[in-house]
């Protein structure tokens, strides 16, 4: 009997086995093969110089080892230029849509949380509605909206200021910033940024700031991501209690000292999960770059997600192309691993 | 007198949240409404006048060449029949894997969730030139199944299925295997109706992110007669329709494109919420 028993339970954990890995089988078949098989093939191939003519796996396919690797770092020449072209724009696109699109999404979820305001569910849905569009239909947009003849320098028009010719500007605003101070003249830098530089590019390259042109794509994004990281917020918001909040104002806190010592702190994890999201989908930015200015004027829109589309699609350099997405990987593995970091060390 | 004071104080602040709240309300919204405007404007029209929202006069003359002049007609099919399959697929079986990870005991669970975990950090974007050469290597490049095929599952649906399913309690479950039910059985027929919430979810996140999937069709195929609707209408703007800026002719194109995902958000809007926040939850 107890024989009978532990085989029946036996058989029925094995049939509960065979289940479960049927269930998940087809999620499996698909995430291996699409996902993992891929990054192994895309490893294999960054270090050859295929062409994309026949299968990378051949015996006639060159292999060069890391070198598509080293030569977006250590050898001068077109392709680190445009490696650390597309890294300087990437980063100054990073570290403006950043804090631009958590401010506004905090700021925005402060006003729609405010309980004296009516219509909230209205304005909600007025800032989230980007959010949910696809890219390249609102990338059209915004391309006839900052058109030299389109409605934002229409609008300036009004207030009596041109309009640059913003997708076809590359001066960089820093560069503008920097003249508009008087410090340095645009057309002839100072001798000392342009004759050195790390990587192949001159001080004055790196300083450049992002392009007129790029900056409008930094107002796409942060248009259209707000919204979603408003909504997280929101619901942060509104678990915390009531009760906390008058407790501190009972205590004599003005709104800025409920602001500083209870709203804040109850919600930086929301903080720093929109903060790490942030960090992670800026660095992938290619949509809107591929819709509204693949990489131009100048290379001043380039990023490594699409310098890398570039690279292997149009230039059939595909050995150097996934170099490059496999660099880009690192940047994010390396930028979440350091978000986590800090996050783990604050809540301790 | 102290009761006035902060009578006015909340009326002002009241005001101020009201010119705040319209401010960004037309910030977000006005370009949609020059997007409206502007399709039905003629080209000199459109350039003239960008930011009036009244066409004058009042032509189609721009929806009119869309579907003469351009494949949006094909592209729109394609992009219903790929959303459809996709969003069918990962219903059912990102909600079985879900299950199975939430309530099944079986070898390799714990490892199998990590590993599903660790994909749904994959940044997608380098995964671009990868899918190409698995699509090419296999033989699939440049049909209906290289367009389908790798995305009808996704770890994010797994992720929320799983979610979901262990918040609900098992007793029902138990019960209907007490009666002799098999797996599946109680799988189909009493678990699956009970997650309708949660399948709503992720029909809707599903539709929305298959609808706009751009970058997957851009590696996935290069036959013209492959097109979903925002791979046509990139390449409609990256100049494949010859003279001119054409703009009411582009913007109404995008408006056709924005007009589905449009109509499901107005319907769902607090799927779309949970949707979002259950984004969060995963990070």
């Amino acid at each position: 009997m107890a024989v009978a028993a532990s085989r029946r339970g036996i058989s029925s954990r094995a049939r509960e086995n065979l289940a479960g890995w049927l269930f998940v089988a087809p999620v499996v078949v698909i995430l291996s093969v699409f996902m993992l098989l891929p990054i192994l093939m895309a490893l294999w191939v960054s270090m050859t110089d295929w062409n994309g003519q026949g299968s990378p796996f051949k015996a006639s396919v060159p292999f060069v080892g890391a070198e598509n690797y080293t030569r977006l770092f250590t050898e001068d020449g077109l392709t680190r230029q445009d490696f650390m072209t597309s890294l300087r724009n990437n980063v100054y696109y990073v570290i403006i849509v950043v804090p631009c699109q958590t401010l506004l999404a905090l700021g925005l979820a402060m006003i729609v949380n405010n309980r004296l305001l009516r219509g909230k569910s209205f304005f909600r849905a007025a800032f989230f509605f980007p959010s949910v569009t696809s890219s390249v239909a609102i990338s059209v947009v915004f391309l006839f909206v900052f058109a030299n003849s389109g409605a934002v320098n229409s609008l300036l028009s009004v207030f009596g200021i041109d309009g640059p010719q913003w997708f076809s500007d590359s001066r960089g605003t820093l560069h503008l910033l920097l003249s508009g101070l008087g410090l340095v003249d645009v057309d002839a830098p100072p001798a000392a940024l342009l004759a050195t530089g790390p990587f192949g590019l001159s001080w004055w390259d790196w300083l450049s700031g992002p392009s007129v042109a790029m900056t409008t794509i930094i107002m796409l994004v942060v248009w259209t991501t707000s919204g979603t990281f408003m909504l997280m917020f929101l619901a942060a918001l509104q678990d915390i209690p009531v009760t906390l909040e008058e407790a501190a104002k009972l205590d004599g806190a003005g709104n800025r000292g409920v602001f500083r010592y209870v709203t804040l702190p109850m919600l930086k994890p929301t903080l720093f999960l929109v903060l790490t999201l942030g960090l992670i989908s800026t660095w992938q930015v290619f949509d809107q770059i591929y819709v509204m200015s693949q990489g131009n004027p100048a290379k001043t829109t380039l990023t490594p997600a699409f310098l890398s589309y570039q690279t292997a699609f149009r230039s059939f350099e595909y050995g150097s192309g996934t170099a490059i997405s496999f660099v880009l990987f690192a940047i994010i593995v390396v930028l979440t691993l350091i978000q986590r970091w800090v996050m783990r060390d604050r809540k301790v | 007198m102290a009761r006035d004071n902060t009578g006015g104080r909340t009326l002002a602040s009241r005001f101020l949240g009201y010119s705040v709240l319209i401010f960004f309300a037309l910030v977000f919204l006005y370009p949609f409404v020059i997007q409206i405007g502007n399709s039905f404007k003629t080209e000199p029209d459109a350039a003239a006048n960008p930011l009036s929202p009244i066409p004058d006069p009042i032509s189609t003359g721009g929806y009119e060449r869309v579907f003469i002049d351009t494949d949006l007609p094909l592209w729109l099919g394609n992009s219903l029949v790929i959303t459809i399959v996709v969003t069918l697929g990962r219903l059912l079986l990102d909600s079985m894997a879900g299950y199975a990870l939430a309530r099944l005991r079986f070898r390799g669970r714990a490892g199998l969730f990590s590993a599903i975990l660790a994909i749904m950090a994959v940044p997608g974007v380098v995964l671009f030139i990868p899918k190409f050469l698995v699509l090419n290597q296999v033989g699939i490049y440049n049909s209906y199944t290289a367009l389908i095929l790798p995305v009808i599952v996704d770890a994010a649906g797994v992720f929320i299925m799983k979610q979901f399913f262990e918040s609900i309690p098992v007793s029902v479950e138990e019960a209907a295997r007490i009666d002799g039910a098999g797996v599946f059985r109680t799988f189909w027929s009493v678990v699956l109706p009970m997650a309708r919430p949660a399948l709503i979810t992720l029909t809707i996140i599903s539709f929305q992110g298959t609808w706009n999937e751009f970058p997957h069709s851009l590696v996935a195929v290069q036959n013209p007669a492959l097109f979903t609707l925002p791979r046509g209408l990139a390449d409609l703007v990256s100049g494949s329709l010859g003279v001119g800026t054409q703009y009411p002719l582009k913007l109404g194109a995008a408006l056709l494109a924005t007009i589905p995902v449009a109509v499901i958000f107005v319907i769902f809007q607090r799927y779309f919420v949970r949707g979002a926040n259950e984004g969060s939850d995963k990070g």
